[in-house]
């Protein structure tokens, strides 16, 4: 684990964009670039075709995904996205973010994970938020056929539910449902044409991950017993199951989504103050052995005998924490850790996170 | 003792150089900066942001690329000359070879301007992340993921490859032509010998990325930068530095070494570090002179003048200077 950057560089926010082909992110990148906000961006684009607007600050990249050589198969980084930051921080102050679109079809891991590893990037920008453009009239379809799809939705901080004029109230609220089932701490927009008031979009800061702390915790029991729930059908036979299953839950409200074996879903976790000396080599454990099935984690916590809330964030076996500001005399001190993945063991994940929790005297 | 002269520009250098005897800046925003006596006067060369420099061999001109898909040059009296172009490719990568050849590269393609104003593409699965002319006859190597590739551009013959897994940033040779020696992403540097692509060489153990090499007089020593120290790998012996423990010098308590450059004639090295100071260190004995104090931001460019008297640099933060050995 390393502690994010303390020293007084500024990092430039960075904006990732995903979405399934024609979800209508080139709609939104239009809306960005062309709207009257005050802010500039730079913008790394993969083909510029049907960007309506040409600036020396828009660059057309290709996407290279590159295995570090140090035999681990998930950390990737993308080659061309530190280049292009490494060219946009010789000319600092000329603009105020950086909007990197991916593909419809990337897994947005690689990515997410350059602003971690990359030492460069990781010095001049953070993450600021993946946005993930989904089409309300097809994401059903694409999460059950498109991994990808599925990685989007995991990787989001905000999710633009977008032509909710092709949908009705049923199947809109059976969307959100499954986007929850997936991702229970993303912010959803529903959007027409992709308009969204870009603050809600861009520059959102630590503000995303103050949602972890503020959400309703009976909604976290509801979506815990969600769980318990797929369990059940984990020894189905795949292929034949899959279409049928989802057939048959479509119209039925009071079950969620059953989900196929490689199906993304959360784990989230609280309690009071956690132990340092065991919560750090346990998490340390758990993203070596699980790493490869946990797409990405995030966390507020309270460590014992520390005046600062600890803010964790990580993607597959990368993790890296930061003392981000003391507690406020009116916040309750309580960690909340939130995994989202594939495969994970969640007793065995929750049972082992409450082994580091400080017990009461 | 030294003399220091220090001009504000404003912008991120990003190289220095001298063309004849003047100190010569390309900055972050476009410019150029030309210093001549007392003053610096800054010349637009791009629209956008300047990516990479390099001077030619002659040391007439500096020749530049940009975000504004262009290769430009300058001379010591700042006129320009328009080399090439691509529009909305970002052209990061730039080399210049014997007889003024100039190489650039903005994504998959390395382009190589060949006399008489043709153009030979070299395409590449990968982005090109590193160019480099070998020292004699029309060779270049092309720095790239999983490997290095070497061209012979005034033929149509295909590349030689030389793999080693991994992403390769940057590319040298030494001076003798012997080697050719990548930089990796993984903060390590990997070296071949050229004559048949064996010998692997890996020098690792850099905290960080290494992004400045430089080749120290006769190609004895290949100094780096990416570490608390600048590191020197011996590369006098038959097989290269292979089981030779490297030179270090300059060890730093509390910053890194961003910038190396070797004098052009002496065992010494110039060594520039984050906190903005500059050092010349001696290879024999490790003795140390202090150059620049802690100030400013990061080095980013270092060079020598032909005499080795004057050493020019620039930082992250837009300062550009001279240091002058002769007082």
């Amino acid at each position: 684990m390393t502690e994010a950057s303390q020293n007084a560089e500024i990092q430039v926010p960075v904006t990732v964009l995903t979405g399934y082909l024609g979800a209508g992110k080139t709609t939104l990148l239009n809306r960005i670039l062309s709207e009257n906000h005050g802010k500039r961006y730079a913008v790394v684009v993969n083909e510029f075709g049907e960007i309506g607007i040409d600036n020396d600050l828009i660059v057309e990249s290709d996407e290279e995904i590159y295995e570090m050589n140090n035999g681990c198969v998930c950390c990737t980084v993308r080659g061309d996205l530190i280049r292009v930051v490494e060219g946009l921080m010789k000319r600092p102050g000329q603009f105020d973010g950086i909007l990197v679109e991916t593909t419809g079809l990337a897994n947005p891991a690689p990515v997410a994970q350059t602003f971690f590893m990359d030492e460069d990037v990781r010095a001049k920008s953070r993450l600021d938020a993946v946005v993930t453009v989904a089409d309300a009239l097809n994401l059903l379809k694409r999460l059950d056929d498109a991994p990808e799809a599925e990685e989007q939705i995991a990787f989001a901080d905000v999710v633009l539910l977008n032509k909710i004029d092709l949908v009705t109230a049923e199947q809109l609220a059976a969307v959100e449902r499954r986007i929850r089932e997936i991702n229970p701490h993303a912010t959803i927009h529903r959007t027409e044409r992709s308009a969204v008031d870009l603050d809600k979009v861009l520059d959102r800061g630590a503000f995303d991950l103050e949602r972890i702390l503020s959400l309703d915790p009976e909604f976290l029991e509801a979506d815990e017993h969600d769980h318990d729930h797929d369990h059940d059908h984990h020894h189905h036979d795949h292929d034949h199951d899959h279409d049928h299953d989802h057939h048959h839950h479509d119209h039925d409200h009071h079950h969620h989504h059953p989900r196929h074996d490689n199906a993304v879903f959360s784990i989230s976790l609280k309690g009071g103050t956690l132990d340092p000396q065991k919560f750090f080599p346990w998490i340390q454990e758990v993203t070596q052995v699980e790493g490869p099935n946990i797409l990405r984690l995030k966390g507020i916590l309270a460590m014992d005998r520390d005046p600062d809330r600890y803010v964790l964030q990580g993607v597959h076996m990368i993790i890296e924490g930061t003392h981000q500001r003391p507690w406020r005399d009116d916040e309750k001190r309580e960690s909340r850790l939130v995994f989202i993945g594939r495969k994970l063991n969640e007793e065995a994940i929750r049972k082992s996170f409450e082994a580091c929790l400080v017990k009461a005297a | 003792m030294p003399s220091i002269q220090s001009f504000p520009l404003g912008a991120f250098v990003v190289a220095a150089t001298f063309l004849g005897d003047r100190p010569v800046f390309a900055l972050g925003d476009g410019k150029v900066g030309i210093v001549d006596g007392a003053a610096a006067e800054t010349f637009g060369v791009h629209q956008g942001g300047l990516l990479a420099a390099a001077r030619d061999e002659a040391g007439k001109r500096l020749v530049t690329s940009g975000d504004d898909g262009r290769v430009m040059a300058i001379d010591a009296t700042g006129s320009l000359t328009a080399l090439a172009e691509r529009p909305k490719k970002w052209i990061d990568q730039l080399a210049v070879g014997p007889n003024g050849t100039i190489a650039f590269a903005g994504g998959r393609e390395a382009v190589v301007l060949l006399e008489g104003g043709k153009e030979r593409v070299l395409p590449h699965e990968r982005t090109v992340a590193g160019l480099a002319f070998a020292p004699k006859g029309l060779r270049l190597a092309v720095a790239r993921y999983n490997g290095v590739s070497l061209w012979w551009p005034g033929t149509d013959a295909k590349p030689t490859e030389f793999e080693w897994k991994g992403s390769h940033i940057g590319v040298t040779w030494s001076p003798d032509g012997r080697f050719v020696v990548t930089s990796m992403q993984e903060n390590a540097l990997h070296g071949w010998r050229t004559s048949d692509g064996g010998g692997h060489m890996r020098m690792s153990g850099y905290p960080g990325k290494v992004k400045t090499l430089s080749w120290s007089t006769r190609g004895r020593f290949l100094a780096t930068s990416g570490a608390e120290m600048a590191v020197l790998w011996p590369f006098h012996f038959k097989e290269g530095p292979m089981g030779k423990q490297p030179l270090q010098l300059g060890l730093s308590a509390q910053s890194v070494v961003t910038q190396v450059a070797c004098h052009p004639s002496e065992e010494v090295v110039a060594i520039g570090y984050k906190d903005g100071s500059i050092i010349a260190a001696r290879f024999a004995d490790g003795d140390e002179a202090r150059l620049r104090k802690v100030e400013g931001g990061p080095i980013s460019a270092l060079a020598w003048d032909t005499a080795g008297i004057r050493l020019a640099f620039g930082t992250e933060d837009g300062t550009a200077g001279i240091v002058d050995l002769a007082g």
